[in-house]
């Protein structure tokens, strides 16, 4: 009796590792859709695609500087911010000031795009740019738990983010402005702030955070096109904390890979995929604003 | 649906204003474009027949999609979890209790309705950007839930059904009838006081509401209809095909149907044919252009990549440079062999 008991615990302890690494997975992604919505009112659902796009930027700067991973790694994340600047400069420039409605679906589209583009670029076939960067991926042990290296990496960076965030929003010059854009374009752009160039670092900023997710993924398992899968999964994260609220992000985050965690491990395997959108409905249906979002933006939207 | 005319044409009657072919060149018109439809069985190859009839069942889709977006103004993207509702319940009815068609298609339309119910409830509530979000929703868990009728019964690659039609020709007739009736029927809804509530509802809700309009009412009403004509579309693809499988409703899927309405042109049910028209034409235009054009030889192996780049880019295409799509450009061609040799209309003409 007292082993079975003891197993219970063991299994427990996994379960709530497992739900904080997918919850910091989910948290690191959704700050991307949070940064963007905030500050520019656009919800891109070319989320996954870009995150899947870092992945393969951290691939080709892999196998281009094999001998120094630290250099590669450095090149990607810049490559990762590049790629969310020329989003906004080439395209969502030109959407600003149309519909909701067009610039989601413009979203969309390039999301379609660069499924497409990175299956002409690196084919569908399974890539593992953790080898390439000659690095591995221990298991270790937390009490009777494990924790993949990778899984480790992604719950510190996540924190670190995080933290970082909330120091850049509060306190330097580009985070203030960013949240005046958010607040209210009209008065933020009359007060002398460029809303271009905010609304070009908050790409850039979705983009790297959502490239170093990609990244961490890919080197978890492997990279191909399904990753785009996870970066949608994330969205009912962030959706269910509130679309501007980055604390909302952690804790949505959390109650989503909970949810997730448990469900798949107690009822069924193949709920994995529709979980996260069974919490987004009942959020939607409760509190459709989420749990830190502020309540006026329903009726902006 | 008919703009006045430049032309001295002028509408006098109420019945005029109704009328769907009002003018002697609209009748020539539709007449050629009927006879055209008609003899093309006769003519086609089978290939050309075969797209012929993915198109036709695309316009009951595209139609059905833009009565709610492009008309009532509530956005959906779930609508390939409704075609795969109608498609799920034909395949379960016809593999548990051998039903016949005459059960199958009512009951699909059955439960398009009541999924139609469960779409539209939080259109009641939300709007924009968080309605969309939450069809989307939807779309996944009724995705799930045929994976899971799938899984459970052992049909690991998919639902296989007999069709009782067996010849291309017959198909050709089914769709045909259904397209147009879904044409008809969306046009006269539109000519109704439901499609005067949606129109007054797309433009601004509150205004709608002061004008005494039951807004819950009508919008629940027009994601019923839409959700019905998907539902049976859904069912006549179940047995044009012959098979029932998850992965046919892709997300991927929804977004062609959405940009059918896009690259048609919002709030025009011709639009939603054109679109129909384009979409599902593209990827076999494509193909035609790879085998034509040199290209690196992996494109040629991995087509379906080269048709997901090429149709997000035609889309971004759309909504940055032809927000009015494909009848946008129809119009304007119009319009320059109307006012031809003046450049624009004359200012009291411009709607």
């Amino acid at each position: 009796m007292g082993s079975r008991v003891r197993g219970n615990d063991d299994r427990q302890v996994q379960l709530a590792v497992n739900i904080v690494v997918l919850a910091s997975i989910y948290a690191l992604i959704s700050c991307g859709y949070v940064l963007i919505y905030r500050v520019s009112r656009v919800l891109s659902l070319a989320h996954g695609e870009l995150m899947l796009l870092g992945a393969y930027g951290l691939y080709t700067t892999a196998s281009l500087f094999s001998r120094s991973p630290l250099l590669a790694v450095a090149m990607a994340l810049l490559l990762a911010a590049v790629i969310g600047l020329l989003v906004y400069a080439l395209l969502m420039r030109r959407m600003t000031g149309e519909s909701v409605l067009a610039a989601v679906l413009v979203t969309i589209a390039l999301g379609i795009l660069v499924r497409g583009l990175t299956v002409l670029i690196w084919s569908t076939q399974e890539r593992h740019p953790l080898n390439l960067l000659g690095w591995g991926n221990a298991s270790l042990p937390i009490g009777a738990a494990r924790i993949s290296g990778v899984g480790l990496a992604f719950v510190v960076i996540t924190a670190a983010l995080y933290g970082g965030l909330y120091i850049f929003l509060r306190y330097t010059h580009w985070g203030i402005r960013m949240r005046a854009a958010g607040q209210n374009p009209l008065l933020a752009a009359q007060r002398g702030i460029n809303l271009h160039a905010v609304y070009a670092l908050a790409w850039a900023l979705a983009t790297f955070t959502g490239g170093i997710a990609g990244m961490l993924i890919a080197c978890d398992n492997a990279l191909d096109q399904t990753m785009v899968t996870i970066g949608l999964k994330a969205f009912p994260a962030a959706l269910v904390g509130g679309l501007d609220s980055l604390l909302g992000a952690l804790a949505g985050s959390l109650i989503v890979a909970c949810a997730e965690v448990l469900l798949i491990y107690y009822v069924d395997p193949l709920l994995s995929e529709v979980v996260p959108f069974a919490v987004l409905i009942a959020m939607l249906v409760v509190r459709p604003w989420g749990l830190f979002g502020s309540r006026e933006e329903l009726d902006r939207v | 649906m008919t703009m006045p005319r430049a032309s001295g044409y002028f509408r006098t009657r109420y019945d005029d204003d109704l009328r769907l072919l009002d003018t002697r060149m609209h009748k020539a018109a539709f007449g050629a474009f009927a006879l055209g439809a008609l003899a093309l069985p006769f003519l086609a190859t089978p290939f050309l027949l075969d797209l012929a009839n993915q198109v036709l069942l695309a316009v009951v889709g595209a139609v059905a999609l833009m009565l709610l977006t492009g008309y009532a103004g509530q956005i959906s993207l779930g609508h390939a979890g409704l075609l795969a509702a109608g498609a799920y319940t034909t395949g379960i009815l016809f593999r548990e209790f051998a039903a016949p068609w005459w059960v199958t298609l009512p009951s699909a339309a059955l439960v398009g309705a009541l999924l139609g119910v469960i779409f539209g409830l939080p259109s009641l509530r939300l709007r924009g950007l968080y309605l969309a979000v939450s069809t989307l929703a939807l779309h996944f868990i009724v995705i799930y839930l045929g994976n899971e009728y799938e899984t459970r019964r052992g049909f690991s690659t998919g639902v296989v059904i007999d069709s009782p039609i067996a010849d291309a020709r017959g198909w050709y007739a089914v769709l045909l009838a259904a397209a147009a009736a879904a044409i008809l029927l969306a046009l006269n809804l539109l000519r109704t006081k439901t499609g005067r509530a949606w129109h007054a509802i797309r433009g601004k809700e509150a205004v709608a509401e002061a004008l005494g309009i039951n807004i819950p009412a009508y919008k629940l009403l027009a994601f019923v209809i839409s959700a019905t004509m998907t539902s049976v579309a859904g069912c006549l693809f179940a047995y044009y095909r012959g098979f029932v499988s998850a992965e046919a409703f892709s997300l991927f899927l929804t977004i062609q149907y959405v940009a059918m309405v896009i690259i048609g042109g919002m709030g025009s049910i011709l639009g939603a044919v054109l679109g129909a028209v384009f979409v599902t034409l593209f990827p076999y235009g494509i193909e035609r252009l790879v085998a034509s054009v040199p290209t690196p030889a992996q494109w040629a192996n991995s087509l379906f990549a080269v048709n997901y780049a090429a149709f997000g880019l035609v889309m971004i295409l759309f909504l940055v440079v032809e927000p009015a799509g494909l009848v946008g450009i129809w119009r304007r061609l119009q319009d320059y062999f109307i006012l031809w040799p003046f450049k624009r209309k004359p200012l009291a003409a411009s709607r």
